[in-house]
């Protein structure tokens, strides 16, 4: 970084210098290269970009190339997005990365939350796709939470299989922040890194079982029980295990307390994080369906949620997806009015456009929902004349971006999460070449 | 793990296991930026390999520099994000207050 700023400032300095170079005799100069000084001299392209109507920035068409992607009627143009420092140095122009300049375009715009507060919509502007993938990518398959891994599986005498009953228990999102947990590896479960669950439930066997306690016999006998198994049933158990490991010494009980599967050395819920935040399932979570039970079925099991990222299982992604779109932008070419305003209203399937009356009761089409187009070129279609009258394009630098979360952490905390994850991995590579 | 000669450290490839098109596409990018770069890109050499080859190929600076200044400054952008995210959150949250609070309070 420092020997970048260092040379930067070396070629304002040069600049300045040429600028002067008129007045200045050749030997004051002392810096600078010396095949730039005879460029200067001779005209180059150095001395004609420091002439003071030498525009300093991008031709307009270049300009516009460069930060639009167009939709063009048979296929998108200038998709590319421009990274190469030299990419505009024919025109004197610097493309090379400067974090000064990043910080003064960068902007984030909340756009929405949803009721909840787990759904989250916000403008990134002034950002490189290739920032803006890496932190959707990592919210995908990288930020950890914790879902349910090892399922100890006492009896199930439902319809559901075993297999398919423990695929289903590890999708349910658990509402529990996972910074608070350390990856398992290969240590065993303890409190630090395991949170258990127990579920129990059992359908009432025999319809005769019920009659006395029920007095319309007829419409129970027409309905027989059953049981929806929800996510609600599975309880939380914050001392660990409540299945004893079998072993050769268990009816011998020689050891006052048997070994269960877990190894707690104290209970979830003396520790200051979960004493008054009980781990669980969140509304409207927790009205998940598990299983359903006929009379008699019953499932008994416990359930060792761990920690994870999304890249090993989909389970342990904390987002129902993160994605983002560029902000579309429709440009009217010329003015559009009467008649084919209408038709250009009419066209659109999403009401980008409005229709404005003018004078002389003549009326005119403004874009008023630019941001609802998803570039579907309908209105671009059906004749060149729509193709001149109507341009789509994607601003390059502008990412709509929305996070839904499936409920453990707030989509704000994912997103700063994915930020550090990104800056760790950095972090890594850099200590890793020291 | 660098890949490179000892008599001339300004080309080299990198070798990063358990890393994949998230970080190499954003590091390429920001190595791209940088003016002593002449050439730089990425490959996969296998996909189920875990692993990620980085080329960079500067106009006589250690690569290995460049590369670390390219993480250097990926980290310095990465930083502004989530300071500017968080005021925007923040801001957002003043000016909207939540409703889904008051509800909470009823229960």
């Amino acid at each position: 970084m420092a020997k970048k700023d260092q040379r930067m400032s070396e070629t304002e300095t040069e600049e300045e210098e040429e600028t002067e170079a008129e007045s200045m005799s050749e030997s004051e100069s002392e810096s600078g290269s010396e095949e730039q000084k005879q460029e200067s001299k001779g005209g180059g392209i150095d001395y004609i970009m420091s002439l003071p109507d030498v525009p300093r920035n991008l031709p307009p068409h270049v300009e516009l190339q460069r930060t639009r992607v167009f939709a063009n009627i048979d296929a998108p143009t200038h998709t590319d997005s421009i990274q190469y420092s030299g990419a505009f140095a024919s025109v004197g122009l610097d493309n090379s990365f400067r974090l000064d300049q990043f910080r003064n375009n960068f902007r984030v715009e909340v756009i929405r939350f949803s009721d909840d507060g787990m759904d989250m919509e916000f403008d990134m502007i002034g950002i490189d796709p290739a920032l803006a993938n890496a932190f959707r990518r990592i919210l995908i398959a990288e930020v950890p939470t914790m879902a349910i891994e090892k399922v100890f599986i006492a009896n199930n005498t439902s319809l559901i299989q075993d297999e398919v009953l423990a695929h289903r228990l590890g999708l349910i999102p658990i509402s529990v922040d996972p910074r608070l947990f350390e990856y398992a590896e290969n240590n065993a479960p303890n409190e630090r890194n395991t949170i258990v669950f127990k579920l129990h439930v059992q359908c009432a066997k025999d319809l005769e079982e019920e009659k006395g306690q029920s007095k319309n016999k007829k419409d129970e006998k027409k309905v027989p029980p059953r049981i929806t198994v929800k996510a609600k049933d599975l309880k939380w158990l914050p001392k660990g295990s409540e299945f004893y490991l079998e072993s050769e010494d268990s009816n011998s009980n020689s050891t006052s307390k048997s070994k269960t599967y877990t190894s707690f050395t104290c209970s979830q819920d003396s520790l200051p994080e979960f004493s008054n935040n009980k781990i669980g399932f969140k509304e409207p979570l927790d009205d998940i369906n598990i299983a359903r039970l006929g009379p008699g079925q019953e499932i008994e099991l416990e359930a060792q949620a761990v920690k994870g990222v999304g890249k090993t299982h989909a389970k342990w992604s904390p987002v129902a997806t993160a994605w983002y779109r560029m902000l579309p932008e429709v440009v009217l070419l010329e003015e559009i009015e009467d008649k084919d305003a209408e038709t250009l209203k009419d066209k659109c399937p999403v009401g980008v456009f409005d229709i404005e009356d003018i004078a002389n009761g003549r009326k005119r089409i403004n874009v008023a929902r630019p941001r609802a187009c998803t570039l579907c070129r309908e209105c671009i279609r059906g004749g060149d004349e729509w193709e001149k009258r109507v341009s789509l394009r994607r601003v390059k630098d502008h990412f709509i971006f929305t996070i839904e979360s499936t409920g453990a952490l707030p989509p704000e905390v994912l997103f700063t999460e994915a930020v550090k994850i990104l800056e760790s991995k950095c972090e890594r590579v850099i200590s890793e070449l020291s | 793990m660098e890949h490179g000669s000892y008599a001339d450290n300004s080309n080299a490839t990198f070798s990063l296991t358990d890393e994949d098109h998230t970080l190499a596409n954003a590091v390429r990018f920001s190595l791209n930026q940088d003016p002593r770069v002449s050439f730089s890109g990425y490959s996969i050499p296998h996909p189920s390999d875990n692993r990620v080859n980085i080329r960079v190929q500067t106009t006589g600076a250690p690569a290995r520099e460049v590369l670390k200044d390219a993480c250097q400054d990926l980290m310095m952008m990465c930083q502004h994000v989530r300071s500017t995210l968080d005021v925007a959150v923040a801001d957002f949250k003043l000016r909207n207050p939540p409703k889904k609070d008051e509800d909470t309070d009823m229960k």
